[in-house]
């Protein structure tokens, strides 16, 4: 980033030094660095995920945003792109690898599938959404949406990243440590979200005999 | 140019007087075969009457007629018509159908997929685990009195949006809340998991290790994806290995099972094609294709003469497009991330543009219709049609072989790995550019030519070896034919309308069923619908290429490195939206 952008404002830097010093916070040094070296879990669901990879091919070229290094396992990750419709067969794997990536860490959901469940919603195995589990931070509407939405997602991330502060970031808050931890759903006659355990034997025990 | 068909009267019923019986159902053909007769009329319809590919196995719920249906389609790699054989069964569990996986082991996915889907146990069927579902799901959702938790109505358009458009929230109608359905008294807390122990007893063991002079070692089992960057989405199969050597292995799917048929069966006919888009998500075009021809048969109306020419274009546009997108991606799982692919993609935007001219979207086209295409192309995309099938795309196909073929890398990967001979490739129902690669010619738009492709002059493209090199290649050969067929439909492409039929909302589908099947670029993709003359289809089937190829993988990698079994699912050219649906 070019020295006016990364310094603060309304600080006089003497001439002879302007070109050698810059005064700016920590939070915007670090956002810096974060936002410009953004690595998404290379992970590709559904159709979007054709998408994504011509996002990243010659014409579109994701890379001159600095996220064009997919990685392959979730430990390098910072980003998960849900990248298609979420299934629950599927979802169990999802969730693991989002518990497997190391914080900081995002989430965009990519297309109406990852979003709302989109054109595939009523389906019997389609969760409706991937933000019924994981904290979502970007949506990109669209079935698919174009490489050029895709890398507009991209940059509303980076443009939340810019916003963050150190002082309240929750990876290093000693006592929310777990914060980001999903709960394994398990595949039962439907899928099982631990968290509702209770409220799924309560209804299920209220229903009418088939 | 016509191909001869070959016509020999099939007369099952005299063959085998009161164990089949010819179906009255007005609009539909083929027997009903006896279930006590099915294996000795399907040995005979193999052996005597030649019809060595079984194409399609499904199943029907007749629920008001309380029937259960099997439907086979078998024909011959020679050409010409099918033949349809049915079995019907009483609907009370346990439904049983003896199994064929004897007499065409090509069956033993779709077998899986029926007993999944309708709950039709096949008798004899030496693994019949649930398929696209896991273990433990409750019910049989494609039966008809099987609702989703997200069930509105039958049938669409709902009343509820229509006509005023209102909108209502699924999960407000659902006591869970939720996309969820537990039985009556059901508690999580108690719920035990499966351990999927049934799919790893079911991985072929290997016991003669421990002769004299070898080493003894240990197998192990290691689960390849979902989540794995080489098997083209979300694939995932377990493999049994000694050292590198696989000597089991089961593909496990059913990660993206969209329930592309149930939607289906609630959509009205028109709603459906957007959906038919997203089954192989690389070839729109082509889904479109075989979906719309299916239906036109059973509507019985002609299409437009300039809209199959269209149609021509689009879908072996959609051809060179996918075959240099599988270049590439087989490419990257040799290893040679990235580049390769990279030329590819820069071809296929190109494509994508054209499609995004006509239609408006650049993957999800929704360009056919019942009768004919939805737009005309515009002057400028018919330009860049030209310019591409005239100019850029021959270079670039003489490029990409001039960059790759000779590469020794690339020989010593492919060379001599992984035959698949003529014999089993038919054997197991492979179709496509993997089964010609084995010497067979068998090629839908000549050996059952649909639409116009009768009055194009081009070649099938054939190899002859089924190693790994002639996959490879004869997808340069299919590019070269397809842009012979091009440069011909662009020549002939006659001015006029672009649809017989005046447009609609609903369409009026007469009672019956139909069986109706293109090549695609991943080998055939056919459609079954049963039509009860309502606005919606009856049955909606989708009978995808790369699920039915798959079935051959296990036979072909046994004995094999692990490292090959990666380009060798590349080679396959599969893909999750269509294998799942
Ligand atoms: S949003 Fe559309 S393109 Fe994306 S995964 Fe869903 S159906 Fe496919």
């Amino acid at each position: 980033m070019e020295n006016e952008k990364l310094s603060l404002p309304n600080y006089t830097i003497p001439e002879d030094l302007q070109n050698v010093v810059a005064i700016t916070t920590l939070d915007r040094l670090y956002n810096w660095g974060r936002r410009s070296s953004v690595w998404p879990l290379m992970f590709g669901l559904a159709c979007c995920a054709i998408e994504m990879i011509a996002a990243q091919t010659a014409r579109y070229d994701m890379a001159r945003f600095g996220m064009e290094v997919m990685r392959p396992t979730p430990r390098q990750a910072d980003m998960m792109l849900v990248s298609g419709t979420v299934t629950k067969k599927m979802l169990p794997s999802i969730i693991r690898l989002y518990n497997q990536m190391p914080e900081p860490k995002y989430v965009v959901a990519m297309g109406a599938c990852a979003s709302s469940g989109g054109p595939f919603k009523e389906g019997y195995n389609v969760v409706a959404g991937i933000d019924k589990f994981l904290p979502v931070d970007v949506y990109i509407p669209g079935c698919p949406p174009t490489p050029q939405a895709l890398i507009a997602g991209m940059i509303k991330l980076q443009e939340k990243i810019d916003k963050q502060s150190i002082k309240h970031v929750t990876w290093y808050n000693k006592e929310k440590k777990d914060g980001n931890y999903v709960p394994m759903p398990i595949l039962g006659p439907d899928l099982i979200d631990v968290r509702r355990n209770a409220e799924i034997r309560d209804v299920a025990a209220a229903k009418e005999s088939a | 140019m016509a191909t001869p068909v070959l016509t020999q009267t099939v007369d099952l019923a005299a063959r085998f007087p009161g164990k089949v019986s010819a179906d009255a159902r007005p609009g539909y053909a083929g027997i009903i075969v006896n279930k006590e007769n099915l294996v000795e009329v399907a040995t005979a319809v193999r052996d005597e009457f030649g019809f060595d590919l079984l194409t399609a196995v499904t199943g029907v719920d007749y629920i008001a007629e309380n029937k259960m249906e099997v439907v086979y389609h078998a024909y011959k790699t020679t050409g010409g018509a099918g033949l349809v054989f049915r079995v019907q069964v009483e609907r009370v569990d346990p439904i049983e159908v003896p199994s064929l996986i004897n007499i065409w082991p090509g069956v033993d996915f779709q077998e899986r997929e029926a007993w999944d889907l309708y709950g039709i146990k096949f008798t004899g069927h030496p693994d019949l685990r649930r398929i696209l579902m896991w273990e433990g799901f409750e019910g049989h959702p494609l039966r008809k009195d099987w609702k989703e938790p997200f069930f509105e109505e039958e049938v669409k358009p709902f009343k509820s949006r229509w006509p005023d458009g209102q909108h209502t929230f699924a999960e407000n109608k659902n006591p869970f809340r939720d996309n969820l359905n537990f039985p009556k008294d059901f508690d999580p807390e108690k719920y035990v998991v499966d351990k999927e122990e049934d799919l790893y007893m079911s991985l072929e063991r290997d016991t003669t290790k421990d002769v004299e002079g070898n080493m003894k070692t240990d197998h192990i089992v290691v689960n390849m994806g979902p989540h794995h960057p080489s098997t083209h989405g979300v694939l995932r199969v377990a493999v049994q290995l000694d050292g590198e050597t696989i000597i089991g292995l089961k593909p496990v799917m059913g990660y993206l099972h969209r329930n592309h048929d149930k939607i289906g069966e609630r959509n009205t006919y028109l709603q459906n094609i957007p959906y038919t888009d997203r089954l192989d998500y690389f070839n729109s075009m082509s889904n479109n294709f075989g979906y719309v021809t299916t239906v036109e048969k059973l509507m019985k109306i002609p299409v437009a003469e300039r809209a199959e020419y269209i149609r021509v274009i689009m879908a072996e546009l959609s051809r060179i497009q996918n075959h240099l997108i599988f270049i590439g991606m087989l490419m990257n799982d040799l290893g040679t991330m990235y580049t390769p692919s990279l030329y590819a993609f820069e071809e296929r935007e190109l494509v994508l543009d054209i499609f995004e001219a006509v239609s408006g979207a650049r993957m999800m086209c929704n360009y056919f219709r019942f009768g004919g295409v939805v737009r005309d192309i515009p002057d400028f995309a018919m330009q860049k049609i030209k310019d591409l099938v005239f100019e850029r795309l021959p270079a670039k196909t003489d490029e990409m072989e001039r960059f790759l073929n000779e590469n020794e890398i690339l020989v010593a990967r492919l060379k001599g790995i992984h035959v698949l001979n003529a014999e089993d490739a038919i054997k197991y129902s492979v179709t496509g550019p993997v089964l010609r690669a084995t010497g067979v010619p068998y090629d839908l738009r000549r050996a059952d030519p649909y639409s116009i492709y009768d009055r194009f002059d081009f070649d099938v493209a054939v190899r002859q070896n089924g190693d790994m090199m002639d996959n490879y290649l004869i997808r340069f050969d299919e590019i070269r034919q397809s842009l012979r067929i091009l440069e011909q439909a662009i020549k002939q492409i006659p001015q006029g309308p672009i649809n017989s039929q005046k447009a609609a909302y609903q369409v009026r589908v007469p009672a019956g069923e139909a069986y109706g099947r293109i090549e695609s670029p991943k080998g055939e993709l056919a459609f079954y619908i049963v039509s009860n003359g309502k606005p919606n289809a009856y049955r909606y089937h989708v009978r995808p290429a790369s699920f039915v190829n798959l079935t051959a993988v296990e036979s072909m990698c046994k004995g094999s490195k692990i490292a090959d079994f990666v380009a060798l699912l590349a080679m396959l050219d599969i893909v999750m939206g269509e294998l799942d649906r």
